[in-house]
């Protein structure tokens, strides 16, 4: 892979200053779909499935294409299974809201991890709460690992939902989706993999997975912030009542009523982000031609490099699995005595940016202080992604090496 | 200030040699301020006199160096100040953060006044400010 080549292709770089290593809360985008969503405001432009006019038929073209495009990388057998949201955190709600509040009934459970990010877990606390229901939880091993051991041990006759991350955005680890599945399935409830940390670094096929729902966000893929998408199986999404109603989303309403449309505008209240549909469906189509095999092999060698790197200075701990290819991009550590905060400011100054802090993952950070005894409720994050190279991970090891320093220790 | 120099030459000696962190033994005062978002803590201990000083305190807690070198320091200012002053000294810390304060009030910040440079750094107002805000928000209960 051509990284230098890759890396004009992203309009950001040209600022040169800073290492960009917090890719695991938002990527950079390409031109590609810079231009997508500039071109769509300048030639397609009209409100989407609502113009009967030329320019409307355009948009609305445009916007079902795009929805095609997402619903073909996830290789859905139907296009009208791949709704349009903000983000992860909106289709996790969508799910809990239309489906968790129907179905879940008292005393039910609804299992999920300690690894989840807060988006896939306070929508989960709502429901538990509201149905009085039970919430149980999935202990990681000590890397981050799920086990399917774990998973089995948390799902039983009750449980109506087991909502699971594909990725750990703190540890990287992913989770076993493939036999949750069949586990949920074999007891009647479904499945909810947050896909948000996992489709940028991994093919994902929901119908091998046999995932019941998947969200994602568009921001992480390198596509627009302000898209998402959450796929359901149609016989679910059929059942459920909407999340949101308003505009362009009815059959027929009158005074007092309404019916709604089909799947997927029925989820699709109000004027839709066609644009940066558009633009998620060429932040695809830029992962396509990359190939995700040499996205992935770009990654595992930085994380190598980091992993090699930082074994080797002491005083630094470094959290998740031991196999680089097993960290999805993220590398998770702690500097002995230095607060991740202040780990952060001073690689700023070193034009490194790293994420800390409890990476709206604050379960976890609980568990990893008691398991693993970190000294605080926090950790740094540096995330790679395939357009970073690897003399940015070796300058990014050498500035953690003289971390200790700087924060005032003699070594 | 940049932001290593301001490790070097103040944060990190009061957030590693801190004068002020241990206990105070049977203080009149005790409250815990938090940062929420960054799990920074502190528990402010302060004891009064017969005519309002602060005649001893302390903290405990565990954060970042900057809240903790922070809160360290506001002690240093404080011992031996009435209410009135340590509040007019958290005025001028809270001023000198948010880029208004005039040359007199961060003057009588003394060293605290290195802190200065924090307002060029949005992100870590809120660990600078956490002993300050907890020492305003501890007098205010007092009232209360």
């Amino acid at each position: 892979m051509d990284v230098a080549a890759i890396r004009r292709d992203f309009p950001i770089f040209d600022k040169g200053d800073c290492i960009y290593f917090d890719n695991a809360a938002t990527a950079q985008r390409p031109k590609q779909v810079l231009e997508a969503i500039e071109g769509f405001y300048r030639s397609t432009n009209a409100n989407p499935l609502r113009g009967l006019y030329a320019w409307g038929v355009g948009a609305t073209e445009a916007y079902e294409a795009a929805r095609a495009r997402a619903a073909k990388a996830l290789n859905a057998a139907d296009t009208a299974e791949l709704v349009f949201v903000r983000n992860t955190t909106e289709a996790i709600n969508l799910v809990a809201y239309s489906y968790g509040l129907e179905t879940v009934k008292e005393g039910d459970e609804i299992a999920l991890s300690v690894l989840e990010h807060h988006s896939d877990l306070l929508p989960w606390q709502m429901v538990a709460k509201a149905k009085g229901a039970k919430l149980r939880f999935i202990e990681p091993e000590k890397d981050g690992h799920i086990t399917e051991e774990a998973v089995a041990a948390a799902v039983n006759e009750k449980t109506r939902i087991l909502a699971l991350t594909q990725v750990s955005n703190v540890l990287g680890t992913a989770s076993p989706l493939k036999k949750a599945a069949e586990l949920i399935h074999a007891v009647g409830g479904v499945l909810l993999a947050d896909g948000a940390q996992g489709l940028p670094h991994m093919r994902t096929d929901v119908q091998a997975l046999d995932v019941d729902f998947y969200a994602f966000s568009g921001h992480k893929l390198p596509g627009p912030m302000g898209i998402g998408g959450l796929y359901g199986k149609r016989k679910l999404l059929e059942k459920m009542q909407p999340f949101l109603r308003g505009g362009e989303m009815i059959e027929y309403v009158d005074r007092e009523s309404a019916t709604y449309a089909e799947l997927p505008h029925k989820f699709e209240a109000g004027t839709v982000n066609a644009a940066d549909a558009v633009g998620l469906a060429a932040a695809f189509d830029y992962i396509d031609d990359i190939g995700y095999e040499a996205m992935e092999a770009q990654e595992t060698e930085l994380v190598r490099i980091i992993l090699e790197g930082l074994k080797d200075i002491p005083h630094v701990q470094v959290y998740g699995p031991a196999d680089a290819a097993e960290h999805h991009g993220i590398v998770c550590f702690n500097v002995e005595g230095c607060h991740p905060h202040d780990i952060s400011s001073v690689l700023d100054e070193e034009g490194i940016a790293i994420r800390a802090g409890h990476h709206c993952a604050q379960p976890l950070m609980e568990f990893m202080q008691e398991r693993l005894s970190m000294e605080f409720r926090a950790t740094a994050r540096a995330s790679v992604a395939f357009y970073n190279t690897k003399e940015e991970a070796e300058r990014f090891v050498d500035a953690v090496s003289k971390l200790r320093r700087w924060l005032g220790f003699g070594d | 200030m940049e932001i290593k120099e301001l490790y070097r030459e103040i944060v990190n000696e009061h957030n590693l040699y801190p004068s002020h962190k241990k206990e105070t033994e049977a203080p009149d005062l005790v409250l815990k301020g938090v940062n929420p978002s960054c799990g920074d803590d502190i528990v402010l201990m302060l004891k009064l006199d017969a005519e309002g000083r602060i005649a001893d305190g302390s903290y405990t807690g565990s954060g970042c160096a900057i809240s903790q070198a922070s809160a360290d320091m506001m002690l240093d200012l404080i011992l031996g100040k009435t209410k009135e002053e340590a509040l007019k000294l958290a005025d001028d810390f809270m001023d000198m953060v948010r880029s208004t304060a005039d040359p007199e009030q961060i003057e009588a910040l003394e060293e605290a006044a290195a802190l200065e440079s924090v307002s060029h750094m949005p992100a870590r107002v809120k660990c600078a400010t956490l002993g300050w805000r907890t020492l305003r928000e501890m007098f205010e209960q007092k009232e209360g």
